[in-house]
């Protein structure tokens, strides 16, 4: 039943399009390269059905757009004071009844359509109930990253979502359960679903479910303190296959090598452990992110850069560099130090 | 009545020596004068908060500039929005119903001269509270510190925990201190209106002026008070351990939210009736027409008042108030598109037939018609809750709202501006300056407005210092920030088209535009006492009915 509402309404919004556009898939396609953060590119049902109400909207406003314009373009030139002006006041018009009532009633009926159009979507996206087959993955904002926590398949992880593309046909969708450790931050990536809120003490819930693979991107929308512009976000929406081989490799306990048991001595006896967690050893600090597979990841600092060794000896000699007024400090560490920390960094993979 | 305007005696104020002009300035209970420090002292902040704008967008011009830190970029937009919603747009509207008022419906003075100027010195003491902020609030980190909360200062990064020092509570107690100043204005307002109109001027025969600024202090009452309650309530968060938003212990940041919009929504309409009361003045006189369909201009106003208190929570689709709250939010902000429908038909209309005269104000007004318009119809778009959950908190809904507030209001103000300044200072200012001002404006306005709507539809969200390349934002950035320039260069020709105009300009007379409210009657500038003798009004153009004795309307009203 829910899927059949959404595709009813495209059907009958991308009709309206294409007497109006041209094309909406056109449309839709056009715009993706624009931007991959582009809301008019959905990958997903929340996403898609808010793109049909947006053009049934756009559509309905341009439309007011152009006859109201015509008429105030029209007046200007029509009844502006010409140069052989005889300098008799133009008769005097107090009003009318009729048309008053006239543009009264048609913004009504307009209203009440667009309403309709919006009350609908507005329960296929919120009213949703989790299937049973839904990965279930709680999202923590912090400031400013991204706590991932899969509670039903014992993961945790940071500010890198992975989730199964989901078959049209037989959905997986994923559920967000949205929590806050400090301030409000916003979930935002704008082609799976609209934004929502991440507010301590309100619990929030979201879903997606993401019909082609690749990296999805977005950012916190919800200002959240200083370094609110580097919260990014990143989605991996992956094959079933590798998503599950994610999923195990994620499970396993950090691997420790002697090679680097001086960096692991720094990392273990200095203050990282108070914020970071590497299962598998004595360090379980929850403030900060989880690094048991930290070069699983593509990025570090919630992507504000690329995870090199170079930036991430970069980023605990002096976080300020990547992202001035981050709550990671500057660990003032020998060089020496710095190099054997990295090099222990580096083999949690 | 035609005997207002009489050749007064040269007072003796120019002889004054200079401390005690200003003596005179700082002690004044007159409508006027508050009026005119209103208006200079709104101008001041709006300087302020557009060189702040203008750093804001320096920095925002290309990605991963670094022209300001994030943390100082942070005090920016919260300084910015709160100088130019809370120190220039109140102020400055204000300024005008305060001088105003009394002239449109005939009276000597405002209801409570005293409680006036007391309202206008609680409102200049909040500004300067806010910007003492930069040397006084000493945090963590040195000396001064501007609050960087945002200007709707969302719980809990207002607590102690998130916000050291006391940059957050200069914030709260600016509010505090001009939002009662904001009262006081708003309860003289009403009063004045409904007690204080000359004879013959039912309610039914006001300048439709009146009428708006009538609505707006209601909401004023209604919308301020919700605000300073909170304030209040913050700093018992803060200095007595209470917690209303304290959410480790069990409060709530939503109810903050609530709060804030309850009065930040019904605060738009504050703003913009004030902007449609310019309009419904100065249309009528450059299209030589009266206002159509007053009586139903006057039922959207009253309706827009109520529905304008129900709507506030489309600020918050995106907090997760689930589907029947939203849906509720839904139905109630589309419905204000009614109302606000039927005035840009009845403006439409007023033109429609007549004779239009491009003089600048009016000029200002027609921009203004087609910005509200667009503003109107972006507007659907975020009451459109779904669509919102993309274009809240994004740079469209930023667009969205400069298009309201300076597409819509300053540019109505600008008109007001042009229009009274004859009857303020009683000279003419300069028509080639005012349309330099216009086009420069207009251009930078469309510049910088138009495209800020893009990088919100491509994903950017307000409130970021910097941003990443390759999200197809630069372009728009680089455009926007542009734009800022011509506006920038428009405002610098109208400060200089009011200075030079004061003190070079033409002597305007009484009546330059051949108008037909009480204002136009008096000696311009008016005198301490307004009118020789009060006058009597039978309809709502009294001096229509002088001009043309022989087709007067109160025939037809």
């Amino acid at each position: 039943m829910r899927s059949r509402g959404p595709s009813n309404w495209r059907a009958r919004v991308s009709h309206l399009v294409v007497l109006i556009f041209g094309s909406g898939t056109a449309l839709a396609d056009a715009a993706q390269p624009l931007s991959p953060t582009n809301i008019f590119a959905p990958a997903s049902t929340p996403a898609k059905s808010i793109f049909g109400l947006s053009l049934f909207v756009l559509a309905v406003t341009g439309t007011i757009f152009l006859v109201v314009f015509s008429l105030l373009l029209y007046s200007v030139v029509r009844f502006r004071k010409r140069n052989n002006d005889d300098g008799i006041e133009p008769p005097q018009v107090y009003g009318s009844n009729q048309v008053e009532l006239a543009w009264t009633i048609i913004p009504i009926l307009i209203v009440v359509a667009l309403f309709m159009a919006t009350a609908r979507v507005i329960a296929v996206v919120q009213r949703t109930p989790p299937p049973g087959n839904a990965i279930a993955v709680t999202a923590i904002g912090h400031q400013f990253w991204w706590e991932y926590r899969y509670p039903e398949l014992g993961v945790v992880t940071a500010n890198e979502l992975h989730v199964p593309v989901s078959d049209p046909a037989h959905p997986t969708p994923t559920f967000i359960n949205l929590l806050s450790a400090d301030t409000d931050h916003s979930f935002w990536v704008p082609r799976l679903a609209g934004k929502t809120d991440l507010i301590p003490n309100h619990p929030n819930t979201m879903w997606m479910d993401p019909q082609e693979t690749g990296v999805y991107l977005g950012q916190c929308a919800q200002y959240c303190g200083t370094q609110h512009a580097k919260m990014l976000l990143r989605v991996y929406v992956q094959s079933k296959d590798e998503f599950d081989r994610w999923i195990q490799q994620q499970r396993q306990p950090a691997t420790t090598s002697i090679a680097v048991s001086e960096g692991q001595r720094i990392f273990e006896t200095t203050a990282c452990i108070n914020c970071h967690t590497v299962s598998g050893t004595v360090a379980s600090g929850r403030f900060g992110p989880d690094l048991t597979h930290l070069m699983s990841r593509d990025t570090i600092a919630a992507g504000a850069a690329s995870n090199t060794p170079e930036n991430l000896r970069l980023w605990i000699r002096n976080p300020n560099a990547i992202k001035p007024g981050s709550l990671m400090p500057a660990m003032e560490l020998e060089e020496k130090d710095l190099d054997a920390l990295t090099a222990y960094l580096e083999t949690l993979r | 009545m035609s005997t207002d305007a009489v050749v007064l005696p040269r007072t003796e104020l120019t002889s004054r020596p200079i401390v005690a002009r200003l003596h005179d300035w700082v002690t004044t209970v007159d409508h006027k004068r508050l009026g005119i420090l209103y208006i200079v002292y709104a101008l001041v902040f709006l300087v302020i908060g557009g060189i702040e704008a203008t750093i804001i967008r320096i920095q925002l011009i290309r990605p991963h500039n670094d022209f300001v830190s994030p943390q100082v970029f942070n005090r920016l937009f919260t300084m910015h929005g709160t100088t130019m919603i809370f120190f220039v747009a109140m102020p400055v509207l204000f300024g005008f119903a305060n001088y105003l008022i009394p002239l449109l419906i005939g009276a000597r003075d405002m209801a409570f001269p005293r409680l006036n100027a007391f309202s206008f010195w609680m409102t200049a003491f909040g500004g300067l509270l806010l910007y003492f902020s930069l040397i006084g609030a000493n945090g963590l980190y040195g000396a001064g510190n501007a609050p960087d909360v945002g200007w709707f200062a969302y719980a809990p990064l207002t607590s102690q925990t998130f916000s050291v020092g006391h940059s957050t509570d200069f914030w709260t107690l600016a509010l505090l201190v001009s939002g009662f100043g904001s009262i006081g204005t708003a309860i003289n307002i009403v009063a004045t209106i409904l007690c204080m109109r000359c004879p013959g001027m039912t309610l039914a025969k006001m300048p439709l002026f009146a009428w708006l600024t009538l609505v707006m202090g209601g909401l004023v009452i209604l919308a301020v008070s919700p605000l300073t309650a909170a304030q209040i309530m913050l700093l018992i968060d803060r200095y007595l351990g209470g917690h209303f938003f304290d959410t480790q212990a069990g409060g709530s940041a939503v109810i903050w939210m609530h709060f804030f919009w309850v009065f930040g929504h019904p605060e738009v309409y504050i703003l913009v009736l004030p902007a449609f009361a310019f309009a419904s003045e100065i249309i009528p006189v450059f299209s030589r027409k009266p206002l159509f369909g007053y009586p139903v201009m006057v039922g959207a106003t009253i309706a827009i008042g109520f529905i304008s208190m129900s709507v506030w929570a489309h600020h918050m689709f995106t907090v997760g108030m689930g589907s029947a709250a939203n849906t509720f939010f839904v139905i109630s902000s589309m419905t204000i598109a009614v109302p606000t429908g039927i005035k840009i038909f009845n403006w439409l209309a007023t033109m429609w037939g007549g004779k239009i005269e491009f003089k600048t104000p009016m000029l200002f007004c027609i921009a203004f018609i087609l910005q509200f318009l667009i503003a109107g119809l972006t507007g659907i778009m975020l009451a459109a809750a779904p669509f919102d959950w993309h274009l809240g908190n994004s740079y469209f809904v930023v667009a969205h709202f400069h298009y309201v507030i300076v597409g819509a209001i300053l540019f109505t103000l600008f008109a007001a501006f042009y229009y009274w300044f004859p009857k303020m200072l009683g000279k003419m200012y300069s028509e080639t300056l005012g349309k330099l001002h216009f086009w420069l404006f207009v251009i930078g306005f469309h510049l910088t407005f138009d495209f800020m709507h893009i990088p919100g539809l491509l994903g950017m969200p307000r409130r970021i210092y910097t941003y990443e390349p390759g999200r197809g934002w630069d372009t728009w950035n680089l455009i926007v920030t542009i734009g800022v320039f011509f506006q920038a260069a428009g405002i610098l020709v109208f400060l200089g088209n009011l200075i030079w105009s004061y003190v070079r300009g033409k002597p305007a007379g009484n009546d330059p535009w051949d108008a037909w409210t009480l204002e136009w009657s008096t000696n311009s500038p008016p005198p301490a006492y307004n009118f020789y003798s009060i006058p009597t009004v039978k309809s709502r153009r009294p001096l229509w009915d002088l001009k043309h004795p022989d087709d007067p309307d109160w025939k037809y009203e």
